[in-house]
């Protein structure tokens, strides 16, 4: 049976002109007609571009310098509960909607900037995974032979152990630190990405276009490049979107192990692990630092699933 | 089937391999000389004479490396600096809270994962879908040292006083401790041989080592224990055998069969449990033993929240402390055990889906 929802959709689709006549709508607009079709790609776009703008305004939200020690200039304590002035809170004491911390800074700032911190460590890591593992994977699968078997099994062994053991192990060498956890979370996820990209080259290098390509006499790294690259970006963008996810994550991990950001930088994963042994006595000190990180990673996983499903037609039913 | 077993294990030991050597090689790339960072303070100059030659450190680097792959397949995994003790022992003492851990969330996060997947897609389109979805998305972006420390934070301090608190954290509750079986059994075991080393590891379980042998109080405590931490670690496994048992069940319940299945008059119920769902469960295999990567690197979050003397935190403590003999050990002793899971998982996707061995 064809449900009600499916005939009025078919009906705005024949009303557009583009069911069986009319003119023919290129690859781009429609992916993006699909994915605004997806309501959690949408959802997730939507967390996306709040976050991106919380945190390019960051110093106009926020109402304090994230670093900024409140001690003589506030009449607050430290680790104090959330005061909201239209929520009831004594008007005489100062707002401080999401409390303050251990070191009477304002958290709600702290909160605010460290969005600025999450986002480029995930597009940052994502960058570096990609542009590594498209690059090893893209010659892995157009060179072939012992290079190829050689990078693969490097990429087997980089799999074989769990991703955030091996950040771990990477970082004890490298030594803690914001920039050391971003190589050691961008080193776990290029197998990925190599894999993916060689994938698609195999199955690219078979088809007529290329070999059309490489009877006008083009060069390997022109046809990897012009012919090849841009015919395996589609799963590549909705890997990456996701990775962001997994790194952001990843990069919590480590935070919340101390090896990651380091204080005072207002980093979520390190916010929350500084307070929580005092979970018990003040909850929100760990509660929002932890969910601006669920919220975040959920947005890029939402988007990365409405990406997906966008770009490959095979799954639209 | 014989020989796809054998295919399938021979490729694992490259792996193996590579995983020795990677760990080798990232230990030798800390900065400074292998002895002051391995004894430390201890790291006099005839102290370091004579640990670079037991350990054969005035070898070049490829003999080097064949005498720790020698060392590792002869379970000699070094000495811990911090603890003065073989890694080993050190192994039989926090690996088996691991396992048990590990094994508790895998247990949850299928136990809740498959029926919620089943449900999800037996009410496609609904809001019980939806919401299922909902949640499963939730859990997978879910920080798992986040949960952990919010359920502490609900079942022992929101919820004491209740018969629902449980403990936040921790193995044993103070005072109670589990009798080995074979000290129940009074088993005649040499002190330091081989197999009183296994059976101090195999008692070290001990959610097991209770269970046979019928202490029921401390087995209680140690579940109350094991509860929030498995909760906490099952999570995104949960959501993501949910999501892969939806999506693989709509798809077998669109096959020709199902329809025949339904055309010659059998129940829905019968539909879904013998034509569809054993059709569906072999990509739910896969992601299974995909997750015990995420289940062994989240132990080291979940152990660190709940203070859980595992692997996990043996192993960050170690990495803080600069115990490089632990690290190392650890390291390749997870990462094996990873490798092996897999290896396992791949096989009895054979053994489930003929075409598979055939490739």
């Amino acid at each position: 049976m064809v449900s009600k929802k499916t005939i009025e959709k078919l009906e705005m689709q024949a009303q557009e002109g583009n069911l069986l006549v009319g003119k023919p709508l290129s690859q781009w607009r429609l992916t993006v007609r699909r994915f605004r079709e997806r309501k959690g790609g949408m959802v997730g776009l939507g967390i996306v571009t709040l976050l991106v703008l919380m945190a390019v305004f960051a110093p106009l939200i926020s109402p304090y310098h994230p670093n900024e020690v409140l001690i003589g200039k506030e009449d607050v304590g430290p680790r104090e509960k959330p005061c909201i002035h239209a929520l009831g809170c004594d008007p005489e004491q100062p707002q401080h909607i999401l409390g303050t911390d251990a070191n009477v800074r304002d958290e709600f700032s702290r909160i605010v900037f460290g969005a600025r911190v999450s986002l480029t460590l995930g597009f940052f890591t994502v960058t570096i995974a990609l542009i590594v593992g498209t690059f090893f994977g893209a010659i892995a699968g157009y060179v072939g032979g012992w290079f190829d078997n050689l990078t693969m099994r490097i990429m087997d062994v980089i799999l074989g152990f769990p991703s955030l053991l091996l950040a771990l192990v990477i970082v004890s060498v490298l030594g803690p630190g914001l920039q050391n956890a971003l190589i050691a979370i961008a080193v776990v996820s290029i197998p990925a990405y190599a894999r993916v990209t060689r994938a698609q080259v195999l199955s690219i290098k078979e088809t007529d276009f290329v070999a059309a390509s490489l009877a006008l006499g083009a060069s390997g790294r022109q046809i990897v490049v012009r012919r090849v690259l841009p015919n395996a970006l589609t799963p590549l963008v909705v890997l990456a979107t996701l990775g962001v996810a997994t790194a952001i994550l990843e990069a919590a991990g480590l935070s919340f192990l101390g090896l990651g950001a380091q204080p005072p930088l207002a980093e979520w994963g390190t916010m929350l692990a500084t307070e929580r042994n005092n979970v018990f006595t003040s909850p929100h000190l760990v509660f929002f630092p932890g969910l601006m990180i669920m919220i975040t990673v959920l947005g890029f996983n939402l988007m990365g699933d409405g990406l997906r499903d966008a770009l490959d037609p095979s799954l639209n039913k | 089937m014989l020989t796809f077993i054998t295919r399938r294990t021979l490729l694992a030991i490259p792996v193996l391999l590579g995983i020795m050597i990677v760990v080798f090689l990232l230990m030798r790339a800390i900065p400074g000389d292998p002895c002051t960072s391995m004894l430390g303070e201890r790291a006099t100059e005839e102290a370091c004479l004579e640990f670079n030659e037991a350990n054969g450190l005035n070898e070049p680097i490829y003999i080097q490396l064949g005498i720790y792959m020698k060392n590792v397949l002869t379970f000699n995994l070094g000495e811990s600096v911090r603890f003065s003790r073989p890694v080993t022992q050190l192994l039989i003492e926090r690996l088996p809270l691991t396992t048990e851990l590990a094994l508790s969330a895998l247990f949850l996060a299928i136990a809740g994962g498959v029926p919620l997947g089943i449900i999800a897609a037996r009410k496609h389109n609904t809001i019980i879908d939806g919401g299922t979805m909902a949640f499963a998305n939730i859990g997978v972006s879910m920080p798992v040292f986040w949960l952990g420390l919010m359920l502490a934070y609900l079942f022992a301090v929101v919820l004491k006083g209740t018969p629902l608190a449980l403990p936040p954290g921790g193995r044993l509750s103070a005072g109670v401790f589990p009798v080995p079986y074979y000290e129940v059994w009074n088993w005649n075991l040499t002190e330091g041989s081989f197999w009183s080393k296994f059976h101090e590891y195999i008692a070290n379980h001990y959610i097991f080592n209770t269970f046979i042998t019928a202490q029921w109080t401390v087995f209680w405590d140690l579940v109350k224990h094991m509860i929030l931490p498995a909760v906490a670690l099952a999570t995104i496994p949960l959501a993501i055998i949910a999501r892969i048992t939806r999506s693989s069940l709509l798809e077998a319940m669109n096959k020709d069969y199902i329809r025949t299945a339904r055309a010659k008059g059998a129940k829905e119920r019968r539909v879904v449990a013998r034509h569809a769902l054993r059709n569906s469960l072999l990509p739910v295999v896969t992601i299974i033993g995909l997750q015990m990567g995420l289940l062994l690197g989240g132990a080291v979050l979940t152990e660190t929240v709940f203070r859980l003397a595992g692997v996990g935190t043996a192993l960050f403590d170690a990495i803080i402390g600069r115990d490089y003999a632990v690290v190392q050990g650890f390291t390749v002793v997870i990462a094996a055990g990873y490798v092996i899971v897999n290896l396992l998982v791949d096989l009895s996707y054979g053994y489930l889906d003929p075409r598979i061995r055939q490739k």
